[in-house]
């Protein structure tokens, strides 16, 4: 099987099916059917859908949060089926996901400080004294200012815990986000600034993307691709050369 | 109908402290009309919202007058607030997972509602509730379900419900279509203007649920909607949407437009016209304009007083740069 | 999903009361000397007779042996012979068994309608001077150990006509009370978190009436941590009930229990603890129950 060079993940002929139905779910149980796509590395794609079209479920696959029943995952050439402990254990520092509700993940007994170093420490990267410098930096590039290394979760705004959530994902040096609608509860404005963070990260860390959202109208200038999904399935996939 | 004037309302902070969170409001809104305010967080909206139905804690210190119908709200005893509260203003919270009690099945929710205003039977009061559920979509066999069952769209739909129920003058909703993919959000927004001849106060911080709204009341209402611009606690811009978006005469009116409607191609890393900076904090609001410190076009004279609301034919303006 | 509720918590039931029942069994052997050692002290009674007793007593076969031997009969009703009476356990424990169910469940009910309008109407007027008033006659009370209330209300009794000493209404005076001022508060914290939900707002702004408000909405939200609260009070109110009932002369299982447990009683012991255990079990196996048809969300998982 070729894999075209530069290709940093792939799904092939995912399918997901959940056994718990809900109320008020007509797309029945199916979250996933048969879904093929590819990322490539400083690349972004959007995936888009109403409610219940499967995104989420994707993303979670993706991010090793689930696995799919049919299908392979593949990332950086080589299958997800076939990783050791060891291995995904190092594919958790490369795919990393920001989730929905960012101030709903962020420890609000921790100082921002804390909480960004906290994937380092949990992989065992570094000292002390190297993780909090690490953390500075990553602060710093995610444009809080130096004052939020030693401020709680609800000193700080909305736009600001956002962006700490992002420096906490790109604490590991991931090589793929994966953005679950986290945009979609700040104010436009607010996620006008971090699109443009999102743009300037992308190009110093040569970063790829997975974007889930409702509305393109924001994310359309930094994509690369979109899918949709309907009922779990792609309806419509477009490419952007740029 | 509805004419407020002068708000001012303030929270006691800590140590005896008071922090204005909305710093003069003046507006109206006349039978049938729909007018929208926009404003990103922390601009007050919700408090301005809270406050007609005078449902902020009891620290709070509200000055100003509400004339409703010739009625100033704000002293109004509770006795009387509660008939009003329901049945003459409903209102629409934003979360509609939390603004529904988990125990309560939601038919029940609706009737309660209706109990609370009318005298009526058990069977009557059920006969009316399905008959609102119905009216907002939803298949009347959903009375029974509990709130954790259904999807955000359904919950919406049922606060809808409660807040039609007792046929009021005016519906206050407090971004009605928050949490809602874009088709979902249209069909909430269009709904609530065919469904009803109150008047509507509809909080929002997106501009694209306002040209849903604006669109929907012109065919079925043959009004233009005006919206009310905030920032930090005062109404900045005032006009129609059509006005608003030919010629916002407010910078940050301008700013927050153009960031919903960004002009560059899919897959070009175009910058998004962002506004830079944060939203005025409360605790630290500067002599002068608000947005003084985000302004691109401020002056000298920005910084040193605050801007007063001008009218400009049938616009108004808050700013010294015109 | 109601019978496999159901049949969990039997399980569970049937775990606890073996547990229990072992655990007492044990701790009883473990104690020093058996209810022979006194007769032992006795020089009337030959060496015979006392191997004969201990025979008779079946004091020779081991402990696992006897434990066994006594769960079988005891799921049969047959809760052995007490040393002391010479009687069957069952016949001496069921009258005093009911005695004490009835003092409880009189202080159970009085204490939670005492508590339940109070905590809600204190949660409702939170801050006000009453609530405040309210909340330092609970700490004072709280702070009286129950041997002390009891006393007080003995003196009181014999000094007036007003309780008889040995009457349900002098014991529920010194129980209810005992378990009152914790009920009072935890139903009020209870009751004022939920009070801070959206909903509540919500509610308020449909111009629902305060009373139908707090009632009707907020109680049946904050039902959870009450029901929770419920099973609590039962077992703590039992445990009280067999001190206070030494105290003020209750006929119920508290003296019997104290003597059984002086004199090595085994059996008494054994029956006393075995359904005190089933009692506890039951209430909350009922607030279970409560709470499964309270909360639609653990109905629904």
């Amino acid at each position: 099987m070729t894999i075209r060079s530069g290709t940093l993940l792939e799904a092939r002929n995912v399918s997901k099916t959940f056994t718990r139905g809900r109320w008020y779910s007509d797309c029945g149980v199916r979250a996933l059917d048969n879904v093929t796509l590819s990322i490539q590395s400083s690349s972004t794609l959007a995936l888009v859908g109403s409610s219940g079209s499967g995104k989420s479920t994707l993303a979670r696959c993706i991010a090793q949060l689930e696995k799919p029943d049919l299908g392979e995952i593949w990332f950086d050439g080589r299958s997800l089926a076939n990783f050791t402990q060891a291995g995904f254990r190092h594919l958790r520092k490369e795919i990393q996901i920001v989730p929905q509700d960012p101030s709903a993940s962020l420890n609000p007994r921790w100082t921002a400080a804390e909480i960004v170093s906290e994937p380092l420490r949990v992989q065992r990267w570094g000292n002390e004294k190297k993780r909090y410098v690490r953390s500075l930096e990553l602060l710093e590039s995610v444009g809080l200012d130096n004052r939020a290394p030693h401020q709680r979760p609800y000193q700080l705004s909305g736009g600001q815990r956002a962006r700490l959530a992002l420096a906490r994902a790109l604490a590991l040096e991931p090589r793929l986000l994966i953005l679950d609608e986290s945009l979609s509860s700040l104010d436009l404005s607010l996620q006008a600034q971090i699109i443009n963070l999102l743009i300037d990260l992308q190009a110093t860390y040569e970063l790829a993307y997975l974007v889930i959202a409702h509305d393109m109208t924001l994310v359309a200038s930094m994509t690369d691709q979109v899918v949709e999904l309907c009922k779990g399935r792609i309806v419509r996939q477009e490419f952007f050369p740029c | 109908m509805l004419h407020v004037e002068n708000l001012r309302v303030s929270y006691a902070g800590g140590g005896g402290t008071q922090t204005a969170v909305l710093r003069g409001i003046d507006f109206h809104i006349a039978p049938g009309e729909v007018l929208g305010v926009l404003g990103e967080s922390g601009c007050g909206k919700t408090t301005l919202a809270l406050s007609i139905l005078s449902l902020l804690p009891a620290s709070t210190s509200v000055k100003g007058s509400i004339r409703f119908l010739g009625q100033n709200l704000l002293v109004l005893p509770e006795r009387e607030l509660r008939r009003i509260r329901g049945e003459r203003i409903a209102m629409i919270f934003q979360e509609s997972g939390s603004a529904l009690n988990p125990v309560m099945p939601v038919g029940r929710q609706v009737e309660e509602v209706i109990h609370a205003h009318r005298d009526w039977s058990l069977d009557r009061l059920r006969e009316e509730a399905h008959n609102f559920l119905g009216q907002v979509g939803l298949d009347p066999s959903i009375a029974q379900a509990y709130p954790h069952q259904l999807s955000g769209g359904q919950l919406q739909r049922v606060q809808i419900a409660q807040a039609l129920s007792c046929r009021p003058t005016l519906i206050i909703a407090d971004e009605p279509a928050s949490g809602l993919d874009p088709a979902a959000q249209a069909e909430i927004l269009e709904m609530v203007v065919q469904r009803t001849h109150a008047a509507l106060l509809v909080i929002t911080h997106q501009p694209s649920n306002l040209h849903v709204l604006s669109r929907s009341v012109a065919m079925l209402r043959g009004l233009t909607s005006r919206v009310l611009v905030m920032y930090a606690g005062q109404v900045v811009e005032a006009g129609s949407l059509e006005q608003l978006e030919t010629s916002a005469l407010h910078p940050y009116t301008q700013a927050l437009l153009a960031c919903s409607r960004p002009s560059g191609q899919p897959g070009a890393r175009q910058k998004l016209p962002a506004i830079p900076g944060y939203s005025a904090s409360f605790f630290r609001l500067a002599a002068g304009c608000a947005f003084e410190a985000r302004c691109g076009r401020r002056q000298a004279v920005c910084g040193e007083r605050e801007p007063d609301c001008v009218d400009v034919g049938e616009r108004q303006i808050r700013c010294f740069v015109l | 999903m109601l019978k496999r509720f159901l049949l969990r918590r039997m399980i569970h039931t049937l775990l606890l009361l073996l547990s229990v029942s072992g655990g007492s069994f044990l701790l009883l052997e473990l104690a020093p000397g058996n209810f022979l050692t006194e007769a032992k002290l006795n020089p009337q009674l030959s060496p015979q007779t006392l191997a004969a007793l201990h025979d008779r007593l079946g004091l020779d076969r081991s402990l696992p042996e006897r434990y066994l031997y006594w769960l079988k009969s005891a799921t049969q009703g047959d809760f052995g012979i007490s040393f002391a009476y010479n009687m069957p356990v069952s016949v001496l424990i069921w009258p005093r068994m009911r005695s004490t169910l009835l003092l409880t469940a009189t202080s159970l009910g009085l204490a939670w309608s005492i508590a339940l309008p109070l905590g809600v109407w204190a949660a409702a007027r939170k801050g006000s001077s009453l609530d405040r008033l309210l909340v330092l006659l609970t700490s004072g009370l709280l702070s009286i150990p129950e041997l002390v209330l009891a006393c007080g209300l003995l003196i009181v009794a014999a000094k007036t006509a007003w309780l008889r000493i040995g009457g349900l209404p002098l014991a529920v005076c010194v129980l209810a009370p005992a378990s009152l001022p914790l009920l009072l508060r935890h139903i009020r914290a209870g009751v004022l978190t939920a009070s801070g939900a959206s909903y509540v707002r919500a509610a308020r702004a449909h111009g629902i009436s305060e009373g139908r408000l707090w009632f009707r909405h907020v109680l049946p939200a904050a039902s959870h941590s009450l029901i929770s609260l419920f099973g609590l009070s039962v077992a703590g109110l039992l445990s009280s009930s067999l001190l206070v009932e030494v105290v003020v002369g209750w006929p119920g299982l508290g003296p019997l229990f104290l003597e059984a447990v002086a004199a090595r009683d085994f059996y008494i012991v054994a029956g006393v603890v075995f359904l005190s255990a089933n009692f506890l079990a039951v209430g909350n196996l009922l607030a279970d129950l409560l709470l499964y048809y309270g909360d639609p969300r653990i109905r629904m998982t």
